[in-house]
């Protein structure tokens, strides 16, 4: 009787199930298809997120140049002609550009069209006149044709970054000033060059001028002082807790304790660096000391994490057979776990290093939000450093910012790149399989 | 006698069935074929195979990486690696029952619903607590869990478990039970209910059952098939396998020679 | 940089003192260093760290307060009209004095004169700490060098000297701890004492600009952070709905689905976008998202403010795509397979395992790891900061602008900032209450995580 009704069901079962099956097919294709949307989407972000910089920020490597025939007018440059230095540098250079932009493009221009013609080029172009003087001032009295650099305005409407039909939204150029751009394209008196200026100079109110140097150094000196002192502590901290400290209650405690600073917000570290570096001990605000001092503290934990985890994987074995030798646990340390271990703990290092190179926020309290014009000398002098100097430019108004911005975050992908392929070939070189 | 088991008719067959994994070779050339309504005991020593073929029943090692699969397996006489036949509606009429007790971290009501709940085959909520309710019966596991089903599956001992994942198993009413070593993981009192439950369950469903215990497969089977390093070295009734083996080295292995 | 020459000096001496060290027992141990009690090396070391580590701590000592001492030095000199200033002016003069310093031209006779005080201290001061710590390295060198003998027990002391640095770094980290707990509280005591502290907790009004005029009747200005915690969790949650299905499915894909060719690209595509700074996800929010979803809004007849919670949120889930993925990763695969067996089995296809099995048995883990990403969300600066706005408004409506904690933080202490009025100690009060919620976030994220792996284990 039992026996009749489970040859039924089992009868049913197969019945049910091939009933079933087409619906419960298409439900797993539509489960493996919404993973795979998301894998797509998520990279999808990744390609949207660098096409959109890269779209706006190559051509801040580019700086639009205009070739400019301008005349060293003595008259101008040194009315007396005695060449004293404080004359030849305060001359009225940017006239002589004015006057040379007038000669080629509007002779018998007004004073407004005068304005817009000196709008066409950077306050640079005079600046460069004035160092040619300086340099050699036999170039008085003679002319010379020269690349100036143009205004942020003609740059971008050049580059394509902005609009350049006439009269379009959000058009920065005047009308006239599209049509002397024209016109110098068409005797190709305007052209595209490295942009230097960007590579080495510093910040600037004006776009076409500005710079990351000071910021790249500025970065530089911080993560020195950062490398300085989170990498000695990190790897005493990793050796003392993984080898020599006793299991213990205040071990316990340190372990705790490291495992939640790592998930600290990055804020609050810079509302420490300022309560404590610098209204307790008075380092001076915005440099690279304090900003160092604040992501050495942010980084420890990295540090630690991947030195414990380094240490972990040198075998006991080792460990063992150096202290069958009579070797005391330091040397035992010092002479074959750490070397051993050390690939695994510089790795996590350059990574604890590319998170604080990019690090933003802790940095804004302790005020390297300055504007700051100076390439830094030392790590004692105002700064800024790369992602801060992102964030300003980020939140400038000028157009132009938005593709030096973009170019800076270029340069700091960069750096972060290279800084993890340097942790992967590292960790590629030294893997060791026991 | 009914139509659908007739007992002795044979219910798997292996011809010239090959396994590889990757480079290696883990079962030769296997022909044998599995009774209805009998439970069969594969033995051998560990790594002899027998628990690759068991696998192969029901297409488990589909989802071992590298592993190939060639010869025929066939159940009711149609292939099983039959790129028609559907691996769900294989594993829906072929249960299996591993070494170690595996309920899911789900009640235990939920444990023994699962199948049923995804292949559809109750119509109603009575008619899924029935088929609950049954299973745990027939794995007689219900005196000692039924006034705790919505208790984690995790919660029982070891033994209980072990017939938990074989109520689980029934509930979906399959034709064959695969077991893997399922006592290996459980003590001699819990060993003895669920060999007492194998024999029960022999009257409906076709049994094989791979053990490393030769008492084991004395106990709870009629036929026994030893392995040996890939092969299958010897096929029998149990009680002729134990007592005349035709084979030395079948003979050398049930007397504890090697193993 | 003379404090970089000065260092440098002293681990000049340091090594000549190892050397001197090191002959010197080779020199007792009359060319049997077999007699000694440690390998020579160690006496070397021995010499220099007597050489080097007290110099470099009273060096240490000195930068600490060099700062703060030659400053109150150049207040004291100050004229007295100056002296009487509070507390922030005197900060700028400092600061003006400090350039006048360095060379830059001042028009205020008496911060020329402050500032020849200024470098005259410091070259004292320079001159001072090169005396000082030359002196403390020699004394100490010859002190070690003339008890070199062979029975001196010189490779323990090293070794004790070494195990102290080692136990006194792994102190930093609960110091760091301490500081902040420290400093955020005696700062958000101080802001305490000018506002009530359950008005901060359960003020429904923040506008703390209002503050500044000090001189208005009621113009204490408005610190209820209920707003800012509305924000921080509308903001939060928005990022959550965008990165846990996101997350959450990569995982399950590219442990459960993906071939290894599929998962080659796509998780080091993962590390890729968990590796960029948030201030570039910032930019990218502000220039790219925030006027996609204006115009999109736009087009369904809805008015999308310029920074929206939904842009800010956005974004902010998308950077926190790869923490849920990989910490979903880890828990998936820490599933043991014999329950992904035990489901096959039965005849479960895949999505049936993944969804009735394998996630309510990894659920616990991926609570704990939702709990972390949202510990993150909360603490998470940059994007809001670039991204979110600045009203405090009490609102559930994601198209409009909200603040968050963060944002305040950094508003409240960017620029000018005072120390002792409320505006800008109530940053270190929103500090403290970041802290508090991040930490217990963590604690309970790594308590249910750490539960979850013994289970498995």
């Amino acid at each position: 009787m039992t026996e009749m009704t489970e040859i039924t069901s089992a009868v049913r079962t197969a019945e049910t199930v091939a009933a079933r099956l087409n619906r419960r097919y298409a439900a797993e294709r539509r489960f493996r298809l919404l993973g795979l949307a998301s894998i797509v989407l998520s990279a999808g972000f990744l390609v949207l997120l660098l096409g959109t910089v890269i779209a706006k920020g190559w051509t801040g490597f580019l700086q639009t140049q205009i070739a400019v025939e301008v005349a060293f007018d003595p008259q101008v440059i040194d009315p007396d002609g005695n060449r004293a230095p404080e004359v030849l540098d305060t001359a009225d250079y940017p006239a002589l550009v004015r006057n040379a932009l007038a000669a080629r493009l509007a002779p018998d221009a007004d004073r407004g069209t005068r304005r817009d013609l000196s709008a066409m080029v950077s306050t640079m172009g005079a600046e460069q006149m004035r160092r040619m003087v300086a340099a050699n001032p036999s170039v008085i009295g003679g002319r010379a044709t020269l690349w100036l650099p143009a205004s942020d305005k003609l740059d971008m409407v050049y580059k394509g970054q902005a609009p350049r039909e006439v009269g379009a939204d959000g058009n920065a150029l005047s009308d006239r000033q599209l049509g002397w751009l024209a016109e110098l394209e068409k005797t190709g008196q305007i052209r595209k060059a490295f942009n230097v200026q960007f590579f080495t100079g510093g910040d600037s109110r004006a776009p076409e001028q500005a710079g990351i140097w000071g910021a790249v150094v500025g970065s530089f000196f911080s993560l020195a002082v950062t490398l300085l002192i989170s990498f000695p502590l990190g790897v005493a901290t990793a050796v003392y807790l993984e080898e020599f400290a006793p299991k213990n209650r205040w071990t316990d405690l340190i372990e705790v304790n490291i495992n939640n600073l790592a998930a600290v917000p990055s804020v609050v570290f810079g509302l420490l660096g300022l309560a404590v570096f610098l209204n307790v001990f008075h380092l001076p605000r915005s440099s690279p000391v304090a900003g160092g001092l604040v992501l050495a503290l942010i980084c420890l934990p990295t540090i630690i994490i991947a030195g414990r985890a380094a240490l972990k994987a040198v075998p006991p074995s080792i460990r063992q057979a150096a202290a069958g030798l009579g070797a005391s646990p330091l040397q035992i340390v010092a002479h074959h776990v750490l070397p051993l271990a050390m690939p695994g703990m510089l790795t996590g290092t350059i990574l604890g290093m590319a998170r604080a190179l990019g690090e933003t926020a802790p940095l804004l309290m302790i005020g390297m939000v300055a504007f700051i014009v100076d390439i830094p000398k030392s790590p004692l002098d105002p700064s800024a450093v790369l992602p801060v100097q992102i964030y300003l430019w980020a939140g400038s108004s000028e157009r132009a910012f938005v593709e030096k911005t973009s170019a800076a975050i270029m340069v700091l992908l960069l750096f972060l790149v290279a800084m993890n392929m340097a942790a992967i070939m590292l960790r590629k070189k030294f893997e060791r399989r026991w | 006698m009914n139509q659908f088991i007739p007992r002795g008719t044979s219910k798997i067959s292996a011809r010239g069935l090959n396994v590889h994994y990757g480079d290696k070779q883990a079962l030769h050339d296997i022909d044998l074929d599995i009774p209805a309504g009998e439970v069969t005991a594969l033995i051998g020593p560990s790594g002899c195979g027998k628990s690759t073929f068991l696998r192969c029943i029901n297409r488990m090692n589909d989802m071992v990486d590298g592993a190939k699969v060639t010869g025929s397996l066939t159940l009711d006489g149609s292939d099983v690696y039959d790129r028609q036949l559907d691996v769900v509606q294989l594993r829906a009429r072929v249960g299996m029952v591993f070494q170690k007790p595996n309920p899911f971290p789900k009640s235990i009501y939920d444990n023994v619903a699962y199948g049923p709940r995804i292949h559809g085959l109750a119509r109603d909520q009575a008619e899924l607590d029935e088929i609950v309710m049954n299973s745990l019966e027939k794995a007689g596991l219900l005196a000692e869990v039924e006034s705790r089903l919505s208790e984690s599956g995790t919660s029982l001992s070891g033994g209980q478990q072990q017939r938990l994942c074989i109520a689980r198993a029934i509930a979906v009413a399959p034709e064959v039970i695969l077991m893997d070593e399922p006592c290996s993981a459980l003590d001699p009192i819990a060993t003895a209910k669920v060999e007492e439950l194998i024999d029960e369950l022999r009257d409906n469903y076709t049994i094989v059952i791979v053990t490393h215990s030769m008492q084991q497969a004395a106990r709870v089977s009629q036929r026994t098939a030893f392995f040996h390093l890939g092969k299958l070295i010897e096929v029998g009734g149990t009680e002729e396998i134990f007592t005349n083996p035709r084979e030395p080295l079948t003979q050398g292995y049930i007397t504890g020679r090697f193993g | 940089m003379q404090t970089v020459t000065l260092a440098a000096l002293l681990l000049l001496l340091s090594s000549l003192a190892f050397q001197m060290g090191r002959k010197r027992a080779f020199a007792v141990a009359s060319g049997h260093p077999g007699t000694l009690h440690s390998l020579p090396g160690y006496y070397g070391w021995w010499v220099a760290l007597w050489c080097g580590l007290p110099a470099f701590a009273i060096l240490a000592v000195w930068l600490m307060f060099e700062p703060s001492l030659i400053r109150a030095l150049v207040i004291a000199d100050l004229p007295e009209a100056m002296r009487q200033l509070p507390a922030e002016r005197i900060d700028v003069i400092i600061n003006e004095v400090r350039n006048a310093a360095q060379g830059h031209a001042t028009a205020n006779p008496d911060f020329a004169a402050a500032a020849e005080h200024y470098n005259r201290l410091q070259q004292t001061g320079f001159a001072a700490a090169v005396a000082v710590t030359v002196t403390l390295a020699l004394a100490g060198a010859t002190f070690a060098y003339r008890r070199v003998h062979a029975e001196l027990r010189a490779r323990p002391r090293v070794e004790r000297i070494i195990n102290v640095f080692l136990v006194a770094s792994s102190t930093v980290a609960i110091f760091t701890t301490v500081g902040i707990v420290l400093s955020l509280l005696f700062e958000a005591m101080r802001f305490f004492h000018m506002v009530d502290f359950v008005d901060f907790l359960f003020g429904l009004s923040w506008s703390p600009q209002m503050s500044t005029r000090s001189d208005q009747v009621g113009s204490t200005g408005a610190f209820g952070m209920v707003p800012l915690l509305t924000g921080t969790m509308l903001i939060s949650a928005i990022s959550m709905v965008v990165a846990l299905p996101l997350g959450l499915f990569s995982a399950i894909y590219m442990s459960e689905y993906a071939q290894p060719r599929i998962r080659a690209i796509a998780k080091p595509a993962l590390e890729i976008l968990a590796g960029i700074p948030t201030v570039v996800f910032g930019f990218f929010a502000v220039v790219t998202v925030a006027p996609v979803i204006r115009s999109i809004g736009g087009a369904f007849g809805l008015n999308v403010a310029a920074e929206s919670a939904l842009a800010a949120g956005f974004v902010m889930g998308i950077t926190l795509i790869p923490l849920i993925s990989s910490l979903s990763d880890d828990v998936i695969t820490a599933v043991p397979q014999s329950l992904r067996e035990g489901a096959f089995g039965l005849g479960a296809t895949r999505s049936e395992t993944i969804v009735q099995v394998v996630l309510p048995a990894a659920l616990p883990g991926i609570v704990g790891g939702v709990l972390l990403a949202v510990s993150r969300a909360i603490g998470e600066t940059m994007i809001v900061v670039m991204a979110a706005g600045l009203s405090a408004k009490l609102t559930a409506n994601p198209l409009e602008a909200v603040t968050t904690v963060t944002v305040q933080i950094v508003t409240l202490l960017v620029g000018d900032t005072e120390f002792d009025s409320p505006k800008t100690l109530a940053a270190f009060a929103l500090g403290l209450m970041l802290f508090a919620i991040t930490l217990g976030l963590n604690v309970i994220a790594l308590h249910i995580v750490q539960k979850y792996r013994e289970k498995y284990d």
